[in-house]
C-alpha cells in the first residue's frame, strides 16, 4: 500500500525467474518501494506490478505451479497497473502467434516469440517514444518479441522496422525490449505516473 | 542499429538469471527440459558422465543433432565448444545457436590459448575455479562466466568450492586501497582495470552461474544461497530415475532457494538421484576442472 509518510506506491516485481533485481532497483531510484513477489501472497496490498525480462515460458509455468496465474489476471481485470518488458509482454498478452503456453491474456495484442531472430539477431537501437518525451530512448531488444497485431484499445507507443515494441491499454504497459537494463527511467516514470493516477 | 554488442551478449545472460540451465543430447531430452521450465538448453553430444566414463576424445555435437533440438524448442539452445577450438565455433555461429560453452568438459584444442571471443556475434560463457580465471575469460570477451565444479560427478563439493573462491577474492578486492589493485592484478593475472572494476563494483562485470556436480534441488538452492546468479545442471538430469520430475523439482528450488518448506516439498520422492562420485577416487590428474588457463 502507498506509504502514508512518504506517499511512496508500493510496487511488486515478480521474482520468479529473470531480471527481476533491475527493476527494483530502477523503481527504487524513481522513489518507489518495490518489493519482489514469488508466492501468492505476497500480491496483496500491491499499487502495482512488475513482470521482467527472462524466458516466458519458465515464468509461466512457474505461475501456473505455485497458483499466481489467476490471481495476477483477477488483479489486473479489476484495474491494477502492470508493467511487462520482453517476457512480461509476452505473458500479458491475449495470444502469441505460434505454440502454446501458459498467459494471462490480459492484453489485447498478439504477441509474437523471438520475432527478431536468434540472439545473433539481438540488438541495440535508438526509439522515438513520444509519450515520454522527444529524446530517443536507447531499446536493448534480446530475442525479442515484438506485437504482431493488436486491437482498437491499444495504444502503440513505439515500432521498430514496422513492428510494435511499445504498446498501453488502460492499466497496462508493455515493451518489447528492457528499459531495466539501461538508466533511462522514462518508461518506469511513465509506469509509476500510472500507478498514482490522474492527478 | 547495433548487433553482437557487450550490452546484447551480457544481456542475454540477465534474462536466464534465477534460471536452470539444462544439458540435452537430443530433441526428446530438450522437449523435457523445456516443459519442466528450463531457461536454456546446452546441446551436447555425451553427458559429462558418460564423457568421464568412455574416455577418449569429446568434441562439439553434430550439427544435425543441434538443429533438431533447436526444432524442437522455443528457448534458447546452447552449444559447447572444445577450448580454443575457434572453427567449432564458427561452425556453432552459423548454425545461430544463442550461446556457446567453450568448455572445459570437452577436450582442449589448444593448450596455450582460449577462443578470441571478441570476434564474434554469438556470446560465450566459461568456466572459472576462481576470480582471476573468470576475468581472464572476461577479457577474452566472456559474456557469461559459471563455475567450473567437477563435471559428471554429481557430487556438488567442487562447484561450492569455486563458487566460495570466486566470491571471497571479490570480497577481498573490495577492501583493498587502489594502490594494492596492482599487485593483485598480479596476483591474479588479470587485467588491472577489470580487477579496479571488480573493486569498485564489489561483483563480477558478467552474470556469474553455478555449475560441475550438482544432482539434487537442494544442490541448486545451496548454489543459490551461497550467491549463484543460477545454475547448470549437466549429467544430474538425465542420469537420474526419472528426469522429468527431477528436472522441474531443480527449477521450483532454483527460484524458491530460500523457502526451505518449498525446498521440501519438492525434494520429496523423486526416485534415485545419479550415482555420485568421491573427488578423491578420481585421482588429481583425470580431474576436468583443471583444463583451461
Amino acid at each position: 500500500m502507498t506509504d502514508p509518510a512518504t506517499q511512496a506506491p508500493t510496487i511488486g516485481v515478480l521474482s520468479l525467474q529473470g531480471a527481476f533485481r533491475e527493476h527494483i532497483q530502477a523503481l527504487e531510484r524513481l522513489g518507489a518501494v518495490a518489493v519482489d513477489v514469488r508466492r501468492r501472497r505476497q500480491l496483496e496490498g500491491l499499487d502495482g506490478l512488475v513482470i521482467p525480462g527472462g524466458e516466458s515460458t519458465t515464468i509461466g509455468k512457474l505461475m501456473v505451479s505455485y497458483h499466481m496465474l489467476d490471481e495476477v489476471r483477477r488483479l489486473g481485470e479489476e484495474g491494477l497497473p502492470i508493467f511487462g518488458t520482453c517476457a512480461g509482454l509476452v505473458m500479458l498478452a491475449q495470444e502469441v502467434c505460434e505454440g502454446d503456453q501458459p498467459l494471462l491474456g490480459l492484453m489485447d495484442i498478439c504477441a509474437r516469440r523471438n520475432a527478431f531472430g536468434r540472439q545473433v539477431k539481438s540488438f541495440e537501437t535508438g526509439l522515438d517514444i513520444p509519450a515520454i518525451g522527444a529524446e530517443p530512448l536507447h531499446g536493448v531488444f534480446i530475442r525479442a518479441p515484438w506485437i504482431e497485431s493488436a486491437g482498437s484499445g491499444v495504444e502503440v507507443l513505439a515500432s521498430h522496422e514496422g513492428h510494435g515494441v511499445a504498446a498501453r491499454q488502460g492499466n497496462l504497459l508493455v515493451t518489447a525490449f528492457h528499459p531495466e537494463l539501461t538508466d533511462d527511467l522514462r518508461l518506469h516514470e511513465l509506469f509509476l505516473g500510472m500507478v498514482r493516477g490522474p492527478a | 542499429m547495433k548487433i553482437g554488442t557487450m550490452t546484447v551478449k551480457a544481456g542475454l545472460a540477465e534474462m536466464l538469471k534465477g534460471g536452470v540451465i539444462m544439458d540435452v543430447t537430443d530433441a526428446g531430452q530438450a522437449k523435457i527440459a523445456e516443459d519442466a521450465g528450463a531457461v536454456a538448453v546446452m546441446a551436447l553430444e555425451r553427458v559429462p558422465s558418460d564423457i568421464r566414463a568412455d574416455g577418449g576424445v569429446a568434441r562439439m555435437a553434430d550439427p544435425e543433432k543441434i538443429k533438431e533440438i533447436q526444432q524442437a524448442v522455443s528457448i534458447p539452445v546452447m552449444a559447447k565448444a572444445r577450448i580454443g577450438h575457434f572453427v567449432e565455433a564458427q561452425i556453432l555461429e552459423a548454425l545461430e545457436v544463442d550461446y556457446i560453452d567453450e568448455s572445459e568438459v570437452l577436450t582442449p584444442a589448444d593448450e596455450a590459448n582460449h577462443i578470441n571471443k571478441h570476434k564474434f556475434t554469438v556470446p560465450f560463457v566459461c568456466g572459472a575455479v576462481n576470480l582471476g580465471e573468470a576475468l581472464r575469460r572476461i577479457a577474452e570477451g566472456a559474456a557469461m562466466i559459471r563455475t567450473k565444479g567437477e563435471a559428471g560427478t554429481g557430487n556438488v563439493v567442487e562447484a561450492v568450492r569455486h563458487m566460495r573462491t570466486i566470491l571471497g577474492e571479490i570480497k577481498r578486492l573490495t577492501s583493498m586501497d587502489e594502490d594494492e589493485l596492482f599487485a593483485a592484478a598480479k596476483e591474479h593475472r588479470a587485467p588491472v582495470e577489470l580487477v579496479k572494476w571488480v573493486a569498485g563494483n564489489g561483483k563480477l562485470p558478467v552474470v556469474n552461474f553455478s555449475a560441475g556436480g550438482l544432482a539434487t534441488p537442494a544442490d541448486a538452492a545451496l548454489m543459490m544461497q551461497l550467491g549463484a546468479e543460477g545454475v547448470f545442471v549437466g549429467s544430474g538430469i538425465f542420469k537420474s530415475e526419472d528426469p522429468a520430475s527431477r528436472a522441474k523439482a531443480i527449477v521450483e528450488a532454483t527460484t524458491h532457494y530460500n523457502d526451505p518448506k518449498v525446498l521440501a516439498e519438492v525434494s520429496s520422492g523423486l526416485k534415485q538421484a545419479m550415482p555420485g562420485i568421491e573427488i578423491s577416487e578420481i585421482g588429481e590428474e583425470n580431474l576436468i576442472q583443471h583444463r583451461g588457463w
